[in-house]
């Protein structure tokens, strides 16, 4: 079999199991859950966001983010917020990846940082602020990282930017 | 009390455009706030103008001494949408190439380290016996740098005749030479005063920051991806993961010599276990992906890099988010230099392996 995640069929139960058990958890939260091999996706209610991702840290282990990515949906007005969590310290999930997918409307992209629960997001959330112009309520430094000081036109990864000569 | 500040780079102090701003009280250091972006390219909204084939070149250039572990982990993303399952000799050479721009990036590493310590034998030795991988990833790809070998469902071309020997004898003359490099530098007193018990990065802080790579390994975490979500051959093949509960600039450098060890053993592994036969599928140019969204992920020479592809089934993907190994890394950097004296900065900023290019994107 291929390496690639979508294919390999290791453990369709293991998912399954988690799966059931973070909608049990968390049930009025929750809009959706996705399972792939080694790959769940946990559609939540903006609101409870705090809450999903304590359970997932505390209960489940997933001590750090490997991924903080945002979504421009101009179509539906909104952006879309992933996190992907996973685990060092828990060696049987080593390979599970936990996505905590919620939408913000794109004219007002405020929410709630992640980092009091987990610190590795820091440096993701700043790049989705100066990238996306989503404000994360409570970062402890919420500045530009990577675009220059004087930027002033919108959020470059946002869909209605379009790069200069194209 | 009198505070300084001082700003470190942003011109190359070493790896490349990236600034340090540090707090002094005396040469003791207070704080640090790295200023990244001075390399930053905007490569995932560049990705989003090209189609799936452009993006190949392109993903490679965030690391481009550890270009074919960068694409590792974008093909395998394209393959995973369009559920490609990759001809058994194209993966096998995937992993040569891989294991060879490990080997060809942790010896870049270590020539650096020499210049960041002030001992040039150290720089002369690795970039010249990084030549001898350097010559057989050329034979092999075609380039010496920058291959853009990897493509969806294989690999551009097989191998030539003759790889087989070189790579062999290859290794067997760098096994001895990794002995001397331990002698003249890992051993040396004067590189072990400098980063002994320097720079500690303690277990549980590694993985609450989610640090990444040979550093976390230095910290005692047993975590790498060819071990822990093994992709194309690697649960073949017989290897080590090093770890060292130093936690200091020296098992950070120690590791990275460890793993060229391995990386030899797979190359060799590879080649003696490869079987013949295709080593791509022929798509005849058709690749893209149909809708949805994949999340994967390839252990670099740096660490974990990670592609987030989400394709509504254009030609262009629709949103691609790159986590690249130096990037996960940023967040150690204040973190670890805190407490530290000023001298101590570039032995500790280099054991980290943080490279800018590949930061910024």
């Amino acid at each position: 079999m291929s390496g690639t995640p979508e294919i390999k069929q290791e453990h369709p139960k293991r998912e399954k199991k988690i799966a059931d058990n973070i909608a049990v958890k968390l049930k009025k939260d929750i809009l959706d859950i996705e399972i792939k091999p080694k790959r769940i996706k946990v559609k939540i209610k903006h609101q409870s966001i705090k809450k999903a991702a304590n359970y997932l840290k505390t209960v489940l282990n997933l001590d750090h983010v490997v991924s903080v990515s945002g979504i421009d949906y101009p179509n539906d007005n909104e952006i879309e917020i992933v996190y992907h969590a996973g685990t060092y310290e828990h060696k049987d999930l080593s390979d599970l990846l936990v996505a905590l997918v919620y939408r913000i409307p794109r004219e007002k992209p405020k929410t709630l940082t992640l980092t009091d629960v987990w610190p590795s997001t820091e440096y993701d959330e700043r790049e989705t602020y100066e990238m996306l112009g989503v404000i994360f309520d409570g970062h402890p430094k919420l500045e530009k990282l990577f675009l220059p000081e004087d930027w002033d036109d919108i959020p470059p990864l946002r869909k209605d930017f379009k790069n200069p000569g194209r | 009390m009198s505070e300084l500040t001082v700003s470190i780079g942003p011109q190359h102090p070493g790896a490349g455009h990236f600034r340090l701003i540090v707090k002094l009280d005396g040469d003791k250091i207070i704080e640090v706030n790295p200023d990244p972006g001075y390399v930053h390219r905007g490569e995932e909204k560049i990705a989003e103008y090209r189609n799936y084939i452009q993006n190949i070149p392109h993903f490679e250039r965030p690391g481009i001494h550890d270009s074919s572990n960068m694409l590792f982990a974008y093909v395998q993303a394209v393959e995973g949408l369009m559920k490609l399952e990759v001809p058994e000799r194209g993966k096998y050479i995937r992993v040569i190439m891989a294991e060879l721009n490990r080997i060809i990036s942790h010896l870049y590493y270590l020539a650096i380290y020499g210049i960041f310590v002030g001992h040039s034998t150290m720089f002369m030795w690795p970039m010249g016996d990084r030549e001898h991988f350097i010559d057989l990833a050329q034979m092999i790809s075609g380039q010496r740098v920058g291959f853009a070998f990897l493509l969806p469902g294989g690999v551009r071309n097989d191998m030539p005749e003759g790889v087989k020997t070189r790579a062999n004898d290859a290794c067997n003359y760098f096994e001895k030479r990794l002995i001397e490099y331990e002698r003249i530098f890992m051993n040396n007193p004067i590189f072990e005063n400098r980063t002994k018990g320097i720079g500690k990065l303690s277990k549980e802080d590694a993985i609450n920051l989610g640090v990444v790579g040979p550093t976390l390994r230095a910290s005692g975490v047993k975590a790498d991806i060819r071990k822990d979500e093994p992709y194309a051959v690697y649960d073949k093949l017989d290897f080590d993961i090093p770890v060292s509960k130093d936690c200091d600039s020296w098992a950070r450098a120690w590791i990275h010599i460890e793993e060229m060890r391995q990386s030899m053993s797979i190359i060799k592994q590879s080649l003696k276990d490869m079987p013949s036969g295709p080593v791509k599928l022929n798509l005849r140019g058709q690749v893209r992906a149909p809708p949805g969204e994949v999340f994967s992920r390839a252990e670099a020479s740096r660490g974990t890099v990670s592609f987030y592809l989400v394709s509504n089934g254009d030609m262009n993907p629709y949103r691609i988010r790159l986590i690249t190994p130096s990037f996960r890394n940023l967040i150690a950097i204040p973190h670890i230099l805190k407490g530290l004296l000023l001298a101590d900065i570039p032995p500790v900023f280099w054991s980290l392996d943080y490279w800018p290019v590949e930061a910024d994107r």
